[in-house]
């Protein structure tokens, strides 16, 4: 039995459709991530797995249990942390915990055993009086993590866990995400970063309430991979999109602030053809750079693929 | 009910730690009892006289002096003439005169009326009566002692006399009358704005949406948070209770244990209110707007605090009978003017604790609602 089950989830907010038919599978210690823009439905689908938000129509299940039939029963088994750290400010360190244990119903014995594991694991040691509001990012958002897992869910959900947060705290973070899936804890993530999403197994890809791909890390790499963007900065940005956009090595060009970029036809890397057609035309160009497609460039890829491959 | 237990002391961690919340629940009513309870204020003393004698007669100057020996007046000039009268009144030097005819003194001799004239400011028709009460019963007291004196002690049968005697209130102090209401109006403003703050501050910084992943049921969290602010609104009320005994010589007949009932119950209703308030907004200062709207309003003007609801029009007196702080205005009175028993406040119990059901049934809905 896989770890969260979706089949055909669905969310109406009056003539909106936030989550539109989506199906997947996350199974029993996967981090599985969840990437896609604000507003493309991640945070719904979230909120209705975590029984805050009745699916219009569709199932769910989390752990096994249904999650419009019995919400209470899915909150019991999942632990759940969002990009604000929820923790109040004018507690304790462990103020905290004890608070986020009561709240899960634990008993004293258990919530001190347990915060002794929280405080090792945050590395929050010797701070246990420490005010939360004067915790820097990293410290907070890993008191945060270790109150989500206070009552030891085999489920973890963490809704862009690592907004506003430096570096150094982000690797850290995702160490210790590895080290629960590790111990068999399920992970299901929202994020933006790309990097990030390195540490997921699976990933799916949501654009407009649609889940526009899914696969492995690699598997999705694979798109990434195969797409060379060429940033072009010339005196006539107009000029030469129009002039590069039906050479036969380019896939489309589109305008990226006062630049270009120009997506090369799969497989391809070589930017002769650009250079000699700008020169044909006499119009100058810096040297060209290869870029990085952003995280929303690769979405808007896939999904015009998808509606490409649907008409 | 345990998951509850840890809410509520959070809760109050917290507000210890946030000492402006705290001073707000603390000692912002006693502040408050403070201001208005100097400021609201009906008794009218020294008032100030400009006296027109052109008697100058003993009978003329013992007129003068009972007004001035009742405390209410005190003689700040004595125009010569009708003209300079008009002038003080119309710097606002003096708000009464008293003018004193020549001849009356000859007239009261001679067993005829004599007539004296008063005249007062009108632009505050409330003082202006109050005036005109006291220098007609000072003038009437001087009449009927002149009268005695004249007839020389011989026909000693006096008139027929009314002897008022004012229960409850003797003096007719109107802080008596006023500090009740004080205290019912400063402890529905600090419980429904701090508790609809304390929700509505959760869901601003997101820690709303985190115990809503937890799994405790909305109602039992909010009864969580409430206890906190219901021990220490509490604390709060008494110590007004106690401040207004001090300062404005407050008794408080009746039994205290009736009293920590009523103050109870109505804080159940305002806290209850609060968390209405609450689940109707997301922001806090759309809280804080709401919550005082919803308790600052009724609760001064359709409580019955200082206009009788018997003397409002009839649509809005069936308005005040979803106003808390009229039932609590009676139970407070009674109990600590008149020293009541249960028995006599029994309906006001009732409807405080109707109020404070109906109330948390609508909160507790919407509440559940919110988890759409």
């Amino acid at each position: 039995m896989p770890a969260v089950t979706v089949r055909e989830l669905t969310r109406r907010f009056g003539a909106f459709l936030a989550v539109d038919r989506v199906s997947f599978d996350v199974e029993d210690g996967e981090i599985f991530g969840f990437l896609g823009s604000n507003g493309a439905g991640k945070s719904t689908t979230i909120r209705m797995l975590c029984g805050l938000l009745k699916p219009s129509s569709g199932t769910a299940t989390v752990g096994g249990i249904d999650v419009e039939r019995d919400p209470e029963g899915v909150k019991r088994r999942i632990g759940y942390m969002s990009q604000r750290f929820s923790l109040y400010e004018l507690l304790t360190v462990e103020e905290n915990i004890t608070f986020f244990g009561g709240l899960y119903g634990l008993d004293k014995r258990r919530i001190a055993a347990r915060r002794a594991f929280v405080l090792e694991m945050a590395g929050l040691k010797g701070r246990e009086k420490t005010l939360t509001r004067d915790l820097a990012g990293g410290w907070r958002q890993r008191l945060a993590l270790g109150c989500a897992i206070l009552h030891e869910p085999s489920i973890l959900f963490l809704d862009e866990p690592t907004g506003g947060v430096d570096p150094v705290s982000r690797r850290q973070f995702w160490q210790l995400i590895d080290r629960l899936s590790g111990q068999g804890v399920t992970v299901f993530v929202t994020t933006h970063y790309l990097d990030e999403a390195e540490h997921c197994h699976r990933l799916a890809l949501m654009h407009a309430g649609r889940i526009a791909a899914l696969g492995s890390v690699a598997e999705l790499k694979q798109i990434f991979r195969e797409r060379a963007v060429v940033e072009v900065r010339t005196g006539s940005p107009m000029a030469a999109l129009r002039a590069l956009d039906d050479l036969p090595t380019v896939e489309k060009t589109s305008p990226f602030g006062t630049a270009l970029h120009v997506w090369l036809k799969p497989g391809i890397r070589d930017t002769g053809p650009l250079r000699t057609r700008l020169d044909e035309l006499g119009l100058p160009a810096e040297p060209f750079e290869f870029v990085q497609p952003s995280l929303e460039d690769v979405f808007m890829d896939v999904v015009a693929r998808e509606e490409a491959a649907s008409s | 009910m345990r998951k509850a237990l840890a809410v509520g002391r959070k809760e109050f961690w917290q507000i210890v730690r946030d000492r402006r919340t705290l001073m707000i629940l603390l000692f912002v009513p006693a502040f408050f009892l403070l201001l208005y309870g100097y400021a609201l204020n009906w008794d009218i003393r020294h008032v100030r006289l400009a006296v027109l004698d052109r008697e100058h007669t003993a009978e003329s100057r013992e007129l003068v002096s009972s007004f001035v020996n009742s405390t209410y007046f005190d003689v700040v000039a004595a125009p010569a003439s009708m003209g300079e009268i008009e002038r003080l009144m119309n710097r606002g030097e003096t708000r009464v005169a008293l003018v004193i005819p020549e001849g009356m003194t000859r007239d009261l001799r001679s067993g005829r009326v004599a007539t004296v004239q008063v005249l007062i400011n009108g632009d505050n028709a409330n003082t202006a009566t109050a005036i005109f009460g006291y220098a007609q019963a000072i003038v009437h007291g001087v009449s009927a002692s002149l009268q005695l004196q004249l007839a020389g002690w011989r026909e000693a049968a006096p008139p027929i006399s009314v002897q008022p005697r004012i229960w409850y209130n003797p003096e007719l102090q109107s802080t008596l009358f006023l500090v009740p209401g004080l205290i019912a109006f400063i402890i529905m403003i600090s419980a429904v704005v701090s508790t609809s703050l304390s929700i509505v501050r959760e869901k601003e910084r997101g820690t709303w949406e985190q115990v809503r992943m937890a799994p405790i049921t909305t109602p039992a969290y909010v009864i969580g948070k409430t206890i906190p602010y219901f021990f220490i609104s509490l604390v709060s009320a008494f110590l007004i209770i106690a401040a207004s005994m001090l300062l404005f010589d407050l008794p408080v007949r009746g039994s205290w244990l009736l009293l920590l009932v009523a103050v109870s119950l109505f804080l159940i209703g305002a806290l209850g209110t609060g968390v209405l308030v609450s689940t109707l907004v997301d922001s806090q200062a759309l809280a804080f707007l709401i919550g005082l709207l919803v308790s600052l309003l009724p609760t001064f003007v359709l409580s019955g605090f200082i206009f009788p609801i018997a003397s409002m029009p009839g649509p809005v007196q069936y308005i005040t009978v979803i106003v808390p702080a009229r039932y609590f205005l009676v139970a407070l009175r009674g109990i600590v003017l008149k020293g009541v028993g249960f028995g006599a406040l029994a309906p006001q119990f009732a409807a405080l604790g109707a109020y404070a059901f109906v109330v948390l049934a609508l909160a507790s809905a919407r509440l559940a609602r919110e988890r759409g």
